[in-house]
């Protein structure tokens, strides 16, 4: 009954949505108040409907109700609760579910802004998003039910059906097949989340953006009221991707963190889109410039969350990560086309609205260097498009499959980063309207002589590797330039104020979140560069079996093999095998590492779970990779060395620092138009 | 059944000591660093997306092994590849083969990123029209103290 429950909450979910999007688009057309009203509150209630249809498939899967073919696909009697739970998004059919419910609490939040001063962008903000969520909704209850019953066929065949067949027979399994091994993690029951939360929240400001397009506000009004959505959509985007990078170096074995495959780029494209669009707004706010820019990028960075969730959930690429697969692939190709022209087409439209304000004074200024970022990006995003799709276009073409793997990216983009690394530098100290050499060049060359005496250490200290000290040289640069501006911006506020000098740091950063956030994010950016160049350019490995006492060298650690296990969990359904090694360096021990295989009997899958020693300096990792208690030759171990690649994880969290400083809501009423008109004319948007 | 289990044995036997001749005339056995170093730019045949070297499953393993015996008969890494690639396409490499059709995967990118250069020039040149002279006579520390920092030392210095 639960699941024929959970079902018919979500059917009339569906037609609830339509009846949002048709009220709203009637209303705006008829200029009638009340339709629209009516719209908004046919919104809210999607979000407590959908909860409930989702409490219906939690409670299913906490039941162990394995007739419900979700639920048998996805969880086993052996499985503890909270992975019951998280199973809910391990699925194909329950994470368009879960997309659908964040989507509906993310428009419900929308919907209940005050929304006085915008009233004409109501009907359409409702119309878009609800159109979102619409589509998704429609997956769930034509092609992917996550209710749907097993059945057996008079033939013998047995499938998940909506409703009974005719002469079928339930299928009561006594047992489902149990969550995918590689989902157990407490990564990979976060990273899906907040991969979602990005890529729903980013809906929002792009609903926004087709409201201004429509109804011809386009000012900076939309800009305005969504900067805090794409701030915060963009954080989800990122800590989904660093989670997802998290989830890999610690379970798939291999000893990284990305690898260039094509889901991973499926969840970076938006990212890259999404980042400069958060750049380029604020040329629009401060100068009335790249109108029609930013709404490109908005347009993309919806249609690339969209074809992100289509090459995730479609199959469409087999990768590590496409676990699910179905027939939902055409229905999504028809969203993305039809969503994205529509868009075009309107943005072509105003096309002469979005005219720039002011005129760019000079190749320096700051606007001028954001133009370039944004290029930058964009380029990026080429790269890691065409690298997903080619090996689709090549198969169509010529038939033949072809791999576009690691070497390809980290070619192109590897200068590509370069660049906007050295952006990073140069940009914070170029003011906006005009800059000359003469002006950039004394301001810049403090932190670039820095720069390159850091740099000049490293290469008598620790590296005589060109691209790392290239790459090194710029972070020191980007550290060296943040660093300044906050200490220059203190020691202003500090002479002026007569505060110490922490005071006067802590007030600069209150009172200006958004500048010294941005340079928060920047310098915890190099955190990661730092931890990227480090793996990328010395990883080091090793692999070797051994017998007791016999050991393994690499980069000065030695590995010494002391015993093995192997044993059942019987209530976890898990057969571990672990080994234990004790590290030492040179003759000093260090610690002692278990890594460990664990086999899960449900799904009949391996985990390689690695031992690994931590530190600021490396990382060193091992696998063990073989034992056989019959052939009893000796354990087969590999050994990696990650230098740096906790400055990685640890940027992360400074990043979140800095988002959140860059966010939170101002205790002051949002500040007037600070933009520097170009003539005695007031800009009539302030607000 | 039990004489065919014995006779593949002696095949496998027999394999092996064909094998010998070879392994004796190298200097040693190929390391697993060694397999290693080869199996990471094949990419798994069989498992989409899966670098050889890390790859889990057992056709993987047999990979690696059949890697082992091909150096250990003294073939080069681009012996071993190429027989890869006749044996199961060209997708076992890390990268399209640069030849035909595939050459777009390189070209388009740099084409792609020009046209955008090209682009972002084009509009660079229509936004700087000409228009009223920026003032010059600002000293330069004024130039790089952007409004905020000005608003703040201004407003401070009226509440003074």
């Amino acid at each position: 009954m639960l699941a024929e429950f959970g079902y018919g909450i979500l059917l009339v979910t569906f037609l609830l949505t339509l009846y949002c999007i048709s009220a709203a688009l009637l209303g705006a057309l008829n200029k009638s108040l009340a339709l629209v009203e009516s719209a908004r509150r046919a919104m809210f209630l999607t979000f407590p409907l959908l909860s409930l249809s989702a409490l219906a498939l939690v409670a299913l899967l906490l039941r162990g109700d394995f007739n419900v073919q979700f639920v048998y696909e996805v969880t086993s009697r052996s499985m503890p609760i909270y992975l019951k739970i998280t199973a809910w998004w391990g699925g194909q059919a329950g994470s368009l579910l879960f997309w659908s419910w964040l989507m509906s609490a993310f428009t419900a939040l929308a919907a209940m802004r005050r929304w006085d001063r915008d009233q004409e962008f109501l009907p359409w903000v409702l119309v878009v998003s609800g159109g979102t969520l619409a589509f998704f909704l429609a997956l769930n209850v034509f092609f992917e039910n996550p209710f749907a019953r097993l059945y057996r066929l008079p033939d013998g065949t047995i499938g998940g059906y909506t409703f009974q067949p005719a002469l079928s027979t339930p299928v009561y399994p006594s047992d489902g097949r149990g969550l995918n091994p590689l989902l157990r993690h407490p990564g990979m029951i976060i990273h899906p989340p907040m991969l979602y939360l990005g890529f729903v929240a980013f809906v929002i400001p792009y609903a926004f953006a087709i409201a201004a397009l429509v109804t011809g506000r386009t000012d900076d009004r939309w800009i305005r009221i969504t900067r805090r959505w794409s701030l915060w959509a963009w954080l989800f985007l990122s800590l989904g991707l660093v989670l997802g990078g998290r989830w890999a170096y610690d379970v798939l074995g291999w000893g990284g963190y990305w690898a260039w495959d094509p889901v991973e780029i499926a969840a970076f494209m938006p990212w890259l889109t999404g980042t400069a669009f958060l750049h380029s707004v604020m040329i629009q706010e401060k100068r009335g410039m790249l109108k029609q820019w930013n709404m490109v990028l908005i347009i993309l960075t919806y249609s690339l969350v969209i074809f992100g969730t289509f090459l995730t959930r479609s199959g469409v690429l087999s990768s590590v990560h496409s676990f699910a697969q179905s027939a939902i692939g055409p229905a999504f190709f028809v969203f993305i086309g039809v969503t994205f022209a529509l868009s075009v087409g309107l943005l072509i439209h105003r096309w002469g609205d979005l005219r720039a304000e002011a005129e760019m004074k000079s190749l320096l200024s700051r606007e001028a260097l954001f133009l370039l970022n944004n290029l930058l990006f964009i380029s990026i995003l080429i790269v890691c498009f065409w690298g997903v799709i080619f090996p689709l276009i090549s198969e169509l073409v010529t038939g033949q499959k072809v791999t576009v793997g690691p070497p390809f990216y980290e070619r192109a983009n590897a200068p590509l980063f370069a660049a906007l690394m050295l952006l990073m530098g140069v940009a914070p100290l170029s003011a906006w309207g005009h800059s000359t050499v003469q002006t950039l060049g004394r301001a810049l060359w403090k932190p670039a002589v820095g720069a390159l005496l850091i740099t000049l250490l490293l290469y008598f200290t620790y590296t005589r590797n060109a691209i790392a000290l290239i790459g090194f040289f710029l972070v020191a640069l980007v550290v060296l330039v943040a660093v300044y501006e906050f200490w220059r911006g203190a020691r202003a506020r500090q002479r002026a104020q007569q505060e110490n000098f922490f005071q006067a740091l802590i007030r600069l950063i209150a009172r200006n979140r958004r500048r010294y956030g941005g340079y928060i994010i920047h310098l915890s950016m190099m955190m990661m560069a730092i931890g990227i160049l480090g793996i990328e350019l010395f990883q080091t490995e090793t692999q070797g079996t051994l017998g007791v006492g016999e050991e393994l060298s690499l980069q000065g650690y030695r590995l010494v093999y002391r015993d093995v296990a192997r044993w059942d969990d019987l209530a976890g359904g898990v057969n571990h095998t672990r080994a234990v090694v004790e590290l030492y360096r040179g003759e000093r021990y260090l610690t002692t590492l278990a890594p460990r295989i664990d086999f899960y009997y449900d799904a009949q899958q391996n985990m390689t779970i690695p031992g690994v020693r931590s530190t600021l300096a490396d990382d060193v990792y091992v696998l063990l990779l073989y034992w056989e208690p019959v052939s009893a030759q000796g354990a087969t171990f590999k050994l990696y060395v990650n230098p740096l690649v906790n400055w990685l994880w640890l940027g992360s969290l400074v990043f979140l620092l800095g988002v959140i400083v860059a966010a939170w809501p101002e205790r002051d009423p949002e500040p007037a138009s600070v933009r520097v008109p170009r003539s005695a004319r007031q800009t009539s948007s302030a607000d | 059944m039990m004489r065919l289990m014995r006779l593949s044995w002696l095949i496998l036997l027999l394999a092996a000591l064909a094998v010998r001749p070879a392994w004796a005339q190298g200097p040693r056995p190929p390391t697993d660093d060694e397999v290693n170093a080869i199996a990471r730019k094949l990419y798994c045949p069989v498992c989409e997306n899966t670098p050889l070297d890390v790859c889990p499953t057992q056709a993987c393993a047999q990979w690696r092994s059949l890697i082992r015996q091909m150096l250990a008969e003294g073939k080069t890494e681009q012996e071993i590849v190429q027989y890869f690639v006749d044996n199961y396409g060209a997708r076992v490499l890390n990268e399209p083969p640069r030849q035909g059709f595939h050459w777009l995967a390189y070209l388009v990118p740099p084409l792609a990123i020009l046209v955008g250069v090209a682009i972002v020039v084009q509009a660079f040149r229509a936004m700087k029209r000409p228009g009223p002279a920026a003032p010059t006579a600002r000293s330069d520390q004024e130039a790089l103290l952007d409004e905020y920092l000005l608003r703040l030392e201004e407003e401070l210095r009226r509440q003074r």
